[in-house]
């Protein structure tokens, strides 16, 4: 959280202004507080006026060499400097090196009794004094109004502090005086009447029972500045004014891709996982195992050597630790080594601000590569959704601004998956994986599916979501009919196909044998024609010699009959060899 | 036995409160500057030990724009203040002393502030 050293616009053409070095504040005000004139800031009690005037001064003497005075009303020297030590401002420090001056006014009120006219000569003597020792660029009065209260005169007290407000812009000093709200008014006695220039208003509301700090520039004259309400907090770094609209979409991006931990929750990405400083939307129902996936997700951050902050708001580190253990994954030697860091931290345990604060101050600390907020719904219960949605705004930037990875997991309710908060924040998530549970069948099974992948190329398709003794492991789902077919059902489904294969193989063989046998029985019939054919054609030759023979011998015996008749040899010698070619059949 | 204690205390604070305080009157007068507020809380403050607190009275006037620090250290935010630093409670009487009948009482003063000036 490096403060972003504003620049003072030094034309001439537009008001000069005295950078307060608060973060965020500089931006609404367009540079910083008007130089050389009074700015007021008013608020209720415990809004925090003291600590921005303090800051104001500090950050003034140390970062923009501008001595400063401070001129407190209400708290001792010793008070105040126990007071802002807390944010880590060493006031004590700075007064030793002459860059800051604490003045104390104190007037015991029972010890004064008026008797005639009088003015308050001391107090401009004093400040006087106090500025020309350091010579300050910078005032604060905290809180002018506590004179109300101790003197007693208020038309003297009107007529000084108009002529204290002159004589501090004659004395060209960028002044800041606190007061307290008033009911009808800015300030419960009418500064702002005074103070013209620039009125800054602090305010701590609560609502449905969770406090936030708000400032708004309720009037800056001669100069543009941020109208809105925006929340501040006080961290322990002072305060930061944190503005939505000060962040600009300019973060530089990576080309560079990361494992999720899970090989084919990869696949399903392009192959090759998330986008370096992108960040990543994981919502599930109950139970369907996002703190699972982002462990792992952590667990191959960690074995890449790569530093791991791991924001739990529900279970502590060592639960985690154990659970994950159960699965198979062990995250203490990456705890011991130094790569994997829990921050665990009820929700309800501080405003959303608060929260903001520290995990910005965890991740500046860490300088970690990933970052996993688990679940990040539970913020949404400290803040109004408004106001979540800006912090979450505020975190992305930030975490984006530093390319680091962040994984947010989201729990949604009553099964509904997509619920209007979410699709809310999804907008400002590169990938959003969605894990659901399936219901059917007389069981619950868990499936994951990408939502989108900003600029990669993803998969469709449903993969069912095992978690093992030994991890997580992605399964191709059946699509049928009746919907996505998970757990038992898939099994089932799997043992119904591997039935049909084998039922038809059994069909094809049996049809093989059927074939087989007729081909046989074919064959068989051929053969049976084929002896048939053959029996009867030695039946026709056998037929035939015996025609043949009985030619013959009825020739010869008709020759054997002429010559024992002794006629007609001759004719009966040439009629007997016309049989001759009938005998070849 | 406690009865006897508290009204011995009692007698003691009584004795006290009659007798009239001893020693000087420690006043210290802070002016800003020769203005004519100023001139008069001198004037008034002066004339004031000289007619009622003669030899028993200590008188300091001191102008802050010389000695700003002064200013700091005994927390003048008005001026013209006087302080009463001596006979205990401290007192700070501010303005141009211009109406002195508080003064008087606080001083403990018989005389009803009669002072021409």
């Amino acid at each position: 959280m490096k403060t972003t050293s504003p620049k003072s616009t030094p034309s001439a053409t537009s008001l000069p202004k005295c950078p307060t070095g608060i973060q965020g504040l500089d931006e609404i005000t367009g540079g910083g507080v008007p130089r050389g004139r009074p700015t007021l800031v008013c608020g209720g009690a415990g809004c925090g006026k003291t600590l921005l005037a303090a800051e104001f001064l500090v950050r003034g003497a140390v970062q923009f060499g501008e001595p400063g005075v401070f001129m407190a009303f209400e708290e001792t020297e010793k008070e105040l400097k126990a007071n802002v030590a807390s944010l880590g401002f060493d006031l004590a420090g700075l007064v030793r090196r002459k860059k800051l001056m604490l003045d104390y006014v104190h007037i015991e009120r029972s010890e004064i009794q008026e008797s005639g006219e009088y003015d308050l000569e001391g107090l401009f003597v004093r400040l006087n004094h106090a500025i020309d020792s350091i010579g300050a660029k910078r005032v604060v009065l905290d809180s002018l109004e506590a004179l109300f209260a101790s003197l007693p005169n208020e038309a003297i007290l009107r007529a000084e502090l108009r002529r204290l407000f002159r004589w501090l812009k004659e004395k060209g000093v960028t002044a800041v005086i606190t007061a307290e709200r008033g009911r009808e008014q800015l300030t419960r006695h009418g500064l702002e009447e005074y103070v013209s220039d620039c009125v800054i208003l602090l305010d701590h509301r609560v609502v449905d029972q969770i406090a936030t700090r708000n400032l708004r520039v309720v009037k800056y004259r001669g100069t543009l500045h941020g109208t809105n309400e925006f929340p501040f907090l006080i961290g322990d770094d002072g305060i930061s004014v944190l503005p939505i609209t000060s962040l600009g979409l300019n973060h530089k991006i990576s080309g560079e891709r990361i494992a999720t931990g899970i090989p084919r929750l990869d696949a399903m990405l392009g192959g090759r996982g998330f986008f370096r400083g992108s960040s990543i939307l994981l919502t599930g129902t109950p139970g369907t195992g996002k703190t699972i996936v982002a462990a792992n997700f952590a667990q191959a951050a960690c074995r890449r050597g790569e530093r791991t902050l791991f924001f739990s708001f529900e279970e502590s580190p060592n639960q985690i630790v154990r659970n994950m253990h159960s699965i198979g994954l062990r995250l203490e030697p990456l705890v011991k080594r130094g790569l994997l860091r829990f921050h665990a931290a009820r929700p309800s345990l501080y405003g959303l601000e608060m929260h903001l604060a520290t995990m910005f101050k965890e991740i500046a600390e860490f300088q970690p590569h990933v970052v996993i907020i688990d679940p990040v719904t539970s913020l949404m219960d400290a803040g109004t959704s408004s106001e979540c949605r800006g912090m979450i705004t505020r975190l992305v930037d930030y975490l984006k601004a530093g390319q680091v990875t962040t994984l947010f997991t989201s729990l949604t309710q009553s099964g509904h998956a997509l619920q209007q908060s979410e699709a809310a924040m999804s907008s400002l998530m590169d990938s959003w994986l969605l894990l659901q549970d399936v219901e059917g069948n007389g069981e619950r099974n868990r499936v994951l599916y990408v939502l989108k992948a900003r600029g990669m190329a993803h998969s469709n398709q449903i993969r069912e979501f095992l978690i093992s003794d030994h991890g997580i492991d992605l399964v191709d789902a059946y699509i049928g009919a009746s919907g996505v077919l998970t757990g038992s059902a898939r099994v089932a489904q799997g043992a119904l196909e591997k039935a049909v294969v084998l039922a038809n193989q059994q069909e094809a063989a049996t049809l093989k044998r059927e074939v087989e046998r007729k081909r046989a029985a074919l064959e068989q019939k051929i053969s049976g024609l084929r002896s048939d054919y053959e029996t009867e054609a030695a039946e026709l030759r056998r037929i035939a010699e015996q025609v043949g023979t009985r030619t013959f011998v009825l020739g010869t015996e008709r020759t054997a009959s002429g010559i024992l008749r002794q006629a007609d040899i001759k004719v009966a010698a040439s009629t007997q060899s016309k049989p001759k070619p009938g005998r070849k059949i | 036995m406690k009865t006897n204690k508290t009204s011995r205390a009692t007698q003691a604070l009584e004795k006290s409160l009659t007798v009239r305080p001893t020693g000087k009157y420690v006043l210290r007068l802070f002016v800003a500057g020769a203005t004519a507020r100023s001139r008069q809380a001198v004037l008034r403050v002066r004339q004031l030990c000289e007619a009622e607190l003669k030899g028993r009275c200590k008188l300091e006037v001191i102008d802050i724009c010389q000695q700003p620090k002064l200013a700091r250290d005994n927390q003048i935010v008005a001026t013209p203040t006087l302080i009463k630093e001596f006979p205990r409670p401290v007192r700070r009487f501010i303005g141009n002393l211009g109406n002195i009948t508080g003064l008087f009482a606080e001083l403990d003063l018989m005389t009803k502030g009669e002072i021409a000036v």
